[in-house]
């Protein structure tokens, strides 16, 4: 078994055994997490405090009843409430808690970044839970786990990523892993919504949707967030459903078997056909969000090992 | 009082030589250079074939008085200068307040005074409160010793506003500085727009933002005649139309940092504060045109563009730290990677450092000519070090240099036939 860091910050760092170890333990946790007891003690006498300084609900719960079916003790904290609003900086915040001594911090920030700089200021292990625009790599990895659980394969698979990929953070991390992982990956969106310097990230930018999806074998939709539709980036809520929403007939222009997958939570009738989210046969949108709870037990399994190894070591006190 | 500086290697910017040689100082002024016998003086200084250059004149110092005494003062900043090679330092007006009245600039060259070991020249503001809507008392700040004016890194928007203050600035003969940053597309930038800066989900601006806005402060130029100067030009594509203004006679002159001439913005890495600058750092590509652009003149001054910043300012967050670096004791050092490079001899680099910024000024500094200032440095272009940024005489510590491997030293610095610095 490989897996050496110390942290979960992105998947820019992750070597791609490093990946296939964590999706083969989030495999076992799959099974756990079916059975009628669905308890290990992995992660027993542990702390895992949760720190959300964006609002969230799914991944918080996710991560929650990911680090409690491992019998951690979990605490989550809503930071938007409490010390930032009195003038706290990130890193005294960082400081305050690592003085109580958690063993897994799971970090949301707003700013790209922010917890790259807060895992450089505590000796627990730092998971990040999405930062700004950067990564979100739990995301990607559940995205991976649900990839090869349906398609059999995590490699030479043709992968369309559709809609506002400028502001996403899962994008990018599931632009990274899935290059890693040997895929070929399409950007589907209008323009306003590419970053720059695309054409240097490897994948290939198709503005036209019907094109962009022919015979791929998945189609990933990202969430348009609400303040980017009137006029700023699209000209409308209605054009963007009409050119880049995805529905029946562009579907069809993808491999008959493709799978249609969403982080969640969905626009219906803005990104995505509500019909299209529901099909049982196309659609993956609920297994990911099973996926994701044994991802995320997958991945706090694993840095809480390296934690006590480092530990053992003597590499912290 | 005599003074002569022997067995030198003399950096003349003005005549592009490098040669061995002596240089009298007698009382304030240089007396005389000369490659033969030396003449007799009160003290012999042997300089032992180090460099001896004019001392530099670093446009766009940001000394935190009035407002933030925490992060530089006057002391702390000359001292910095004095020990960098810096001998006059060109202060910037974007001090809380704004340097926008002839009272305010009174306070500073005061405290300059008292305080500094160096000489300071301020410049003001062009609008009041660097808001972009009035124009300052250009003529009573320029009578009370104001060398440029500049809103610095706050574009002035309205081009009415602009136009008008560029006019009457015009005929006071007055230097107008710009910061050629359209204000639109860079508004909430962190970092350069391309493959790195989406890697890193940072808020970036197009390259293309300081072409725009150069274009327009240009046509300004050439519709008001003023004489202007651009603070930093750090993009290749803003290039071509300087070197047009130029050709066509515009009175446009322009500046570099050190940091965009030496650094690129893959240095940011995981998001290190330190190398958050305005404008940000920009690609190797745009890099290596700007050092191109001052080796053929086009460029005409670089600076530090020194700007103190407290920790608590940079301990945050890429996209909410302060931009800003301190560079007055590492702008020499720094250089010296573009003449250990073989990208810039040690005349082109005094040009750009001591020469230019005293003509556009109108100083007489700058030169190692009979007559001239004694304003001087001294240095060993060779002497390896690692910067240690807790050393720094600045009061801030923010260097993108910290730990950084650098070659050359400062031995000694005169002002006006003072030294003011030797090296312990």
């Amino acid at each position: 078994m490989t897996f050496r860091a110390r942290h979960l910050l992105g998947i820019e760092h992750l070597h791609p055994e490093e990946i296939r170890t964590l999706l083969d333990l989030a495999d076992q946790y799959v099974d756990l997490n079916r059975r009628a007891v669905k308890h290990s003690d992995a992660l027993a006498g542990l702390t895992q405090i949760n720190m959300f300084f964006e609002a969230s609900t799914r991944t918080q719960a996710s991560f929650e009843l990911a680090g409690k079916r491992l019998g951690a003790d979990v605490m989550n904290m809503a930071m938007q409430a409490s010390s930032i609003k009195k003038g706290e900086t990130l890193i005294d915040t960082a400081l305050t808690l690592n003085a109580m001594h958690p063993d897994l911090l799971v970090v949301r920030h707003p700013h790209s970044g922010a917890v790259d700089l807060l895992a450089q200021k505590v000796n627990c292990a730092v998971l990040n839970a999405g930062d700004g625009r950067h990564e979100h790599p739990t995301q990607a990895l559940l995205d991976a786990l649900t990839i090869r659980r349906t398609k059999g394969r995590l490699h030479r698979l043709n992968i369309a990523i559709c809609g506002d990929i400028a502001h996403s953070r899962v994008a990018r991390s599931n632009i990274l892993l899935l290059g890693k992982m040997e895929n070929r990956v399409r950007l589907v969106g209008p323009p306003t919504l590419m970053p720059a310097g695309i054409g240097e990230f490897g994948v290939e930018v198709y503005d036209d949707m019907k094109e962009g999806l022919r015979d791929v074998d998945v189609v990933m939709m990202l969430r348009l967030q609400k303040e980017r539709m009137d006029g700023g980036f699209i000209p409308s809520e209605r054009e963007y459903y009409h050119r880049y929403g995805l529905d029946a007939e562009k579907l069809s222009y993808a491999k008959p078997d493709a799978i249609v997958m969403h982080p969640g939570p969905m626009n219906r009738g803005v990104e995505i056909d509500g019909e299209i989210a529901d099909d049982i046969n196309r659609s993956v949108i609920q297994e990911q969000v099973e996926m994701g709870v044994a991802v995320r037990m997958a991945a706090m399994d694993l840095l809480a090992r390296n934690l006590r190894a480092a530990k053992d070591e003597g590499v912290y006190v | 009082m005599k003074t002569i500086l022997t067995n030198a290697r003399l950096i003349d910017p003005e005549a592009g030589t490098d040669s061995l040689g002596w240089l009298l100082i007698e009382g304030e002024t240089i007396a005389a250079t000369g490659a033969d016998t030396p003449p007799a003086a009160d003290h012999v200084i042997d300089c032992g074939g180090k460099c001896l250059a004019p001392g530099i004149v670093d446009i766009g110092v940001k000394v935190c008085e009035p407002g933030e005494r925490h992060k530089e003062s006057f002391k702390s900043a000359g001292l910095a200068a004095a020990a960098g090679g810096v001998t006059t330092l060109v202060t910037r007006p974007d001090t809380a307040p704004a340097i926008d009245t002839p009272e305010t600039l009174e306070f500073v060259t005061r405290r300059a005074r008292e305080a500094a070991p160096v000489r300071i020249k301020p410049m003001a503001a062009l609008t009041k409160g660097r808001e972009g809507a009035e124009m300052v008392e250009l003529g009573f700040l320029m009578d009370a010793g104001a060398v440029a004016f500049t809103d610095c890194a706050r574009v002035v928007e309205n081009t009415k506003v602009l136009s008008r203050a560029m006019t009457y600035a015009r005929s006071l003969g007055a230097l107008v500085i710009g910061h050629p940053q359209e204000p639109g597309l860079s508004k909430g930038a962190a970092a350069t727009s391309g493959k790195f800066a989406s890697l890193k989900g940072l808020p970036a601006v197009s390259a293309m933002a300081e072409r725009m806005a150069l274009d327009r402060d240009l046509a300004l130029v050439e519709m008001t005649g003023v004489k202007y100067h651009a603070d930093q030009i750090t993009t290749a594509r803003a290039l071509p139309a300087l070197e047009r203004a130029k050709a066509n006679g515009l009175d446009v002159t322009a500046g570099i940092s050190i940091h965009h001439l030496t650094l690129n913005e893959l240095d940011v890495g995981d998001y290190r504060t330190f190398f958050k600058l305005t404008p940000p750092l920009r690609s190797e590509d745009d890099r290596l045109a700007l050092v191109q652009a001052v080796a053929e003149g086009l460029i005409d001054v670089i600076c530090s563009m020194h700007d103190p910043q407290d920790e608590e300012s940079k301990r945050l967050p890429f996209e909410e730290a302060a931009a800003g670096a301190v560079g007055l004791e590492t702008l020499l050092p720094a250089a010296m990677r573009l003449y250990h490079a073989g990208a810039l001899d040690l005349p082109t680099l005094f040009r750009a450092l001591s020469l230019n910024p005293s003509r556009r000024l109108g100083l007489a500094t700058g030169r190692l000519a009979t007559g001239a200032p004694a304003d001087l440095v001294l240095f060993d272009p060779d002497t390896p070090f690692v910067l240690d940024r807790t050393k720094l005489r600045s009061k801030s510590k923010n260097t993108p240099f910290d730990e950084a491997r650098l070659q050359g030293r400062v031995l000694r610095t005169y002002v006006a036939g003072q030294e003011v610095f030797a090296h312990a």
